[in-house]
């Protein structure tokens, strides 16, 4: 008889791409552990643009990938409607990339290579572009409407989980990956530390699936494999609201800060691209360089942020993967990679899955759990791209509101945008939990009662994954400690209000101190001046 | 690195400190309403992600502009929630919200018939059927009508004189002075007449357009509001500035046609004065030099109409006052009415209406005055019925206290 320590496969790192990996494989009936050493979507998965590409960025170097996002792009746009929002994408040329060798005829190679890889790829004049989205660059000389969209990193990797869990995977989150169980040349599971308790722990799996990222490097160092990995860091900034609503690219070679990308309450502007040491994966901190850039590219496709306050910046590591058919190890591998390292090291019962990109993550896992599946013997098809996601099976803004009773609350809206038609089950018992907490973003009491009670909430930062909690104009300043009150009590410990503050705060100070200038720089005072008087000082003190 | 922050109505500079929320009338009265942060700022973040996120609550905000005037950030909350009314709001006014906004179609009608009108409307069963059929509130005592309009009266016994005074100043009247109160215009004829102008008409006035702005007729209103702009243009040219006595038509005119009907203002504004900031910089500069009457006594109280507060014109008003002898006044803090306009007129806000006013009316009661001076016209209506105690306009103060005679004599040289 199996003890509840064995499974069938082990899945190594709670990002996108673990995530749908763990739901396709429980899916075809394996049995499933997700391990992750943090919380879900605290990699990659969540610092990135959220673009949901059309593949056009790639159409014309790289066909393959183009032709990947925009099958991807189609399928969730079905299978995860809440996630994704259409808003449509503008590949704009300026004077200046004409005079770069990226004028019009480059947007008539554009346009064609997107009809090869199958992306609706059609030429607006400068004055349509404007109307369309007016707040474009306005001196642009050419445009090119393309189906791109935005797609809620957060929400998306949530959803995976949840339907892992449904199909009934385990998901551990704050487990950390120790070290393998390897008897000779076979890997048979992991030993895991629990970072919140201190508790080692043993799971044992015929197969165990690295899906680490840029951590992934380090895992495979560990069952003495070598991916050639090099983390790239990319930069990013958030405005205040949204000031465009439909996605801007530059219609040019892929360059730094070319990407505008409205989502949810806000517009993102990114990114940059630079190759990091593996020692500040995991304290990376954007620099004045990294901010002048972004605003300087910014503004070229949209003059606006020049006069846009700036929330908070941030950076995400991709990880890049050496192509393993180059034996020099310097060229990069665009695609999604997948490896067995039993035919490509002679290790046994371990495949990572890397490369790719959020857009591909599902085609990742379906690629990677077909492997499990030839190792484990396992004869089920994938069913992924068919399925909803929870959430999304009817999971728009305008049907779930209406479900609720009686006259339809800020709040009420703000959860169905959020948790889709899962929203259904927010409890709006008594008027406290109708309340809301953040105002900024209309999160309620019910929605905060909900996500630690099904989503997995252990800390703020997890709560603010899973309903924007914190995530708005304030950062945090006026909602934060009636989070944290909340989230305390349901966690069956009030004495942990105080530090779960402290936690959160100290991490939005760290994206806000990048732009700190202007009513950033306010805001930042405003929370010192309110946090600081906390805890005050004691007379012997003074 | 990044110029000034630019949003529509400064709703970025926002920092969520929620002072706005502490001075707010309508949320502390209304459960129902979000308060201003969430319904100006926090609601317009969301609003341009989708406009489902518009929510029918806005329409309890009185547009007191009390927000505006506490925000230390300057984002102008109550602007973004019209705004967002024009914008998003679906439905289409009422037969009483047009007819309550329709100041300048409903004058003209009831004037002519002013005593049927103003009888019938003091009946309660009139009241009653008005109530049930359009929701105008039975218990709100409704303004009355002259049966002649000071336009009527001024053509016909003050205009031909006009001409020979040194100064002259354009009148905007508005439409409550023409139509209800004819009184008043008359006030200010007579003591604009003894401080030396002439007073002239604007050829075209039109309604400011404010109750059509708070009833969701804006593309009336900005008829109005360009066909005022030209009148103005032309009054200017002939280098007369525009004199106003209603503090909500001045607030309009200054801050609305620019902010919620984008109709341009710029040259024009400049040239735009309530009638107390312009009386006391002339009086306190001893340009104009008045003669109070020998032995006149009065007791008041000062309220402060709302617009007045965001103008930050209140000061003037008390600054004139203080100037007049025989005048003991007291200075109330500084309350909403709550009637705002016709809001308190409509059935479903009577009721937060008058709590909002509560504090105002107890006030009132304690100081005990003879009657309380006030600008607005509205807060008038609202005060008179609310607590019996009479509401007098500071012009029709000056028309009293003045030696208009003696003025005229001293100023007209």
């Amino acid at each position: 008889m199996p003890s509840k320590n064995e499974f069938d496969v082990i899945i190594i790192g709670g990002g996108i791409t673990g995530a749908g990996t763990a739901r396709d494989c429980a899916m075809r009936g394996l049995k499933v552990l997700l391990i992750e050493r943090h919380d879900i979507a605290t990699g990659a998965t969540g610092r990135n643009h959220g673009l949901l590409h059309s593949g056009a960025r790639y159409a014309v170097k790289d066909s393959e990938s183009a032709e990947e996002c925009i099958r991807e792009n189609k399928i969730l746009r079905s299978i995860a409607s809440n996630c994704v929002e259409d808003t449509g994408g503008l590949f704009i040329t300026l004077l200046e990339d004409e005079e770069a060798g990226f004028g019009l005829d480059y947007q008539q190679k554009f346009i064609d290579a997107c009809l090869r890889a199958g992306i609706e790829a059609r030429a607006i004049s400068p004055s349509e572009a404007r109307e369309m989205e007016p707040s474009v660059n306005p001196s642009l000389i050419g445009a090119v409407v393309v189906p791109d969209g935005s797609v809620d990193p957060f929400r998306l990797c949530a959803a995976n989980v949840t339907d892992a869990a449904m199909h009934g995977a385990k998901v551990l989150v704050y487990t950390e990956f120790i070290d393998f169980i390897r008897e000779g040349d076979t890997i048979l599971g992991v030993k895991v530390l629990d970072t919140r308790t201190g508790l080692k722990a043993e799971y044992r799996a015929p197969v165990t699936v690295n899906a680490a990222g840029i951590w992934g490097h380090g895992v495979a160092q560990k069952a003495g494999v070598h991916i050639g990995m090099y983390p790239a860091k990319g930069a990013l900034l958030v405005f205040g609201h949204r000031v465009n609503n439909v996605v801007i690219n530059r219609c040019r070679k892929s360059a730094d800060g070319d990407i505008l990308v409205p989502g949810d309450s806000v517009t993102v502007i990114g990114t940059t691209s630079t190759k990091i040491p593996f020692e500040e994966c995991d304290h990376m901190e954007v620099t004045p360089e990294e901010v002048r850039l972004l605003l300087r590219e910014g503004c070229a496709l949209c003059p606006a942020l020049a006069s846009t306050r700036i929330l908070r910046a941030y950076a995400g590591v991709r990880p890049l993967v050496a192509d393993d058919s180059d034996p020099t190890g310097r060229s990069i591998s665009r695609g999604i990679v997948c490896l067995d390292h039993e035919t490509r090291d002679g290790v046994k019962g371990f495949v990572s899955i890397t490369g790719g990109k959020l857009m591909t993550y599902r085609l990742m896992a379906e690629l990677a759990t077909d492997l499990v599946c030839r190792k484990l013997g396992v004869n089920q098809a994938c069913s992924t791209a068919e399925t909803p996601l929870p959430g999304s099976v009817d999971g728009r803004i305008e049907t779930v509101s209406k479900r609720f009773e009686g006259k339809v609350t800020a709040g009420q809206k703000g959860a169905a945008g959020r948790q889709g038609d899962l929203a259904g089950k927010l409890r709006f018992d008594s008027e406290a939990d109708k309340q809301l907490v953040c105002e900024c973003e209309n999160v309620t009491l019910a929605e905060i009662k909900y996500a630690v009670a099904e989503l997995g909430v252990r800390t703020l930062g997890d709560l603010r994954r899973r309903t924007r909690v914190g995530m708005g104009t304030c950062q945090g300043t006026l909602c934060i400690r009636k989070a944290a009150k909340a989230l305390a009590e349901a966690l069956g410990d009030p004495s942990l209000e105080s530090k779960l503050a402290a936690d959160y705060l100290d991490e939005r100070w760290k994206g806000m101190r990048a732009v700190g200038w202007g009513d950033t720089l306010r805001e930042m005072e405003f929370m010192q001046r309110v946090y600081k008087f906390e805890k005050p000082y004691s007379y012997d003190e003074i | 690195m990044q110029e000034n922050n630019i949003s529509t109505g400064n709703f970025e500079q926002c920092q969520k400190c929620s002072l706005c929320e502490t001075v707010c009338p309508v949320m502390a009265n209304n459960p129902d309403y979000g308060g201003p942060k969430r319904s100006g700022p926090d609601g317009q973040r969301y609003r341009l992600k989708n406009g489902i996120f518009y929510d029918d609550s806005l329409k309890y905000c009185l547009n007191c502009k009390r927000c505006e005037v506490a925000c230390p950030s300057g984002v102008r909350i109550a602007d973004l929630i019209q705004q967002a009314r024009i914008e998003f709001s679906q439905k289409s006014p009422k037969l009483r919200d047009v007819m309550l906004a329709s100041t300048d179609q409903m004058g003209p009608l009831a004037s002519a018939v002013a005593p049927i009108v103003n009888f019938s409307l003091g009946l309660a069963p009139v009241k009653g059927l008005l109530d049930f059929t359009i929701g105008l509130d039975h218990r709100r005592t409704l303004p009355k009508y002259s049966s002649e309009t000071f336009v009527h009266w001024f053509n016909k016994n003050a205009a031909s004189r006009q001409d020979s005074y040194k100064k002259h100043i354009s009148y905007f009247h508005g439409c409550y002075a023409n139509y209800n109160y004819p009184q008043l215009a008359k006030d200010f004829v007579a003591v604009m007449n003894a401080f030396g102008y002439g007073v002239h008409l604007i050829e075209g006035e039109r309604c400011c357009g404010v109750a059509k702005i708070a009833n969701g007729m804006i593309p009336a209103a900005t008829r109005d509001a360009k066909a005022n702009m030209s009148a103005f243009s032309k009054s200017l040219v002939k280098g007369r500035d525009i004199i106003t006595v209603s503090t909500t038509c001045t607030m309009t005119l200054l801050e609305e046609y620019p902010e919620l009907l984008k109709v341009d203002n710029s040259g024009i504004k400049e040239h735009i004065s309530l009638v107390e900031p312009f009386l006391y910089k002339a009086i306190e500069s001893g340009e104009l030099k008045p003669v109070w009457k020998e032995g006149w006594k009065a007791r008041a109280a000062y309220h402060c109409p709302c617009h007045q507060e965001r103008l930050g014109l209140g000061i003037f008003t008390t600054e004139l006052l203080k100037m007049i002898p025989g005048l003991e006044l007291t200075e109330l803090e500084s309350n909403c009415c709550g009637i705002a306009g016709t809001y308190g007129f409509k059935k479903e806000n009577f009721k937060v209406s008058q709590m909002i006013g509560k504090k105002l009316f107890d006030d009132i009661a304690s100081a005990a005055p003879e009657f309380v001076a006030c600008e607005c016209e509205t807060c008038k209506w609202q005060i008179e019925m609310s607590t019996g105690v009479p509401v007098k306009n500071p012009v029709s103060i000056l028309a009293e206290a003045l030696d208009l005679e003696k003025t005229s004599e001293l100023n007209c040289r």
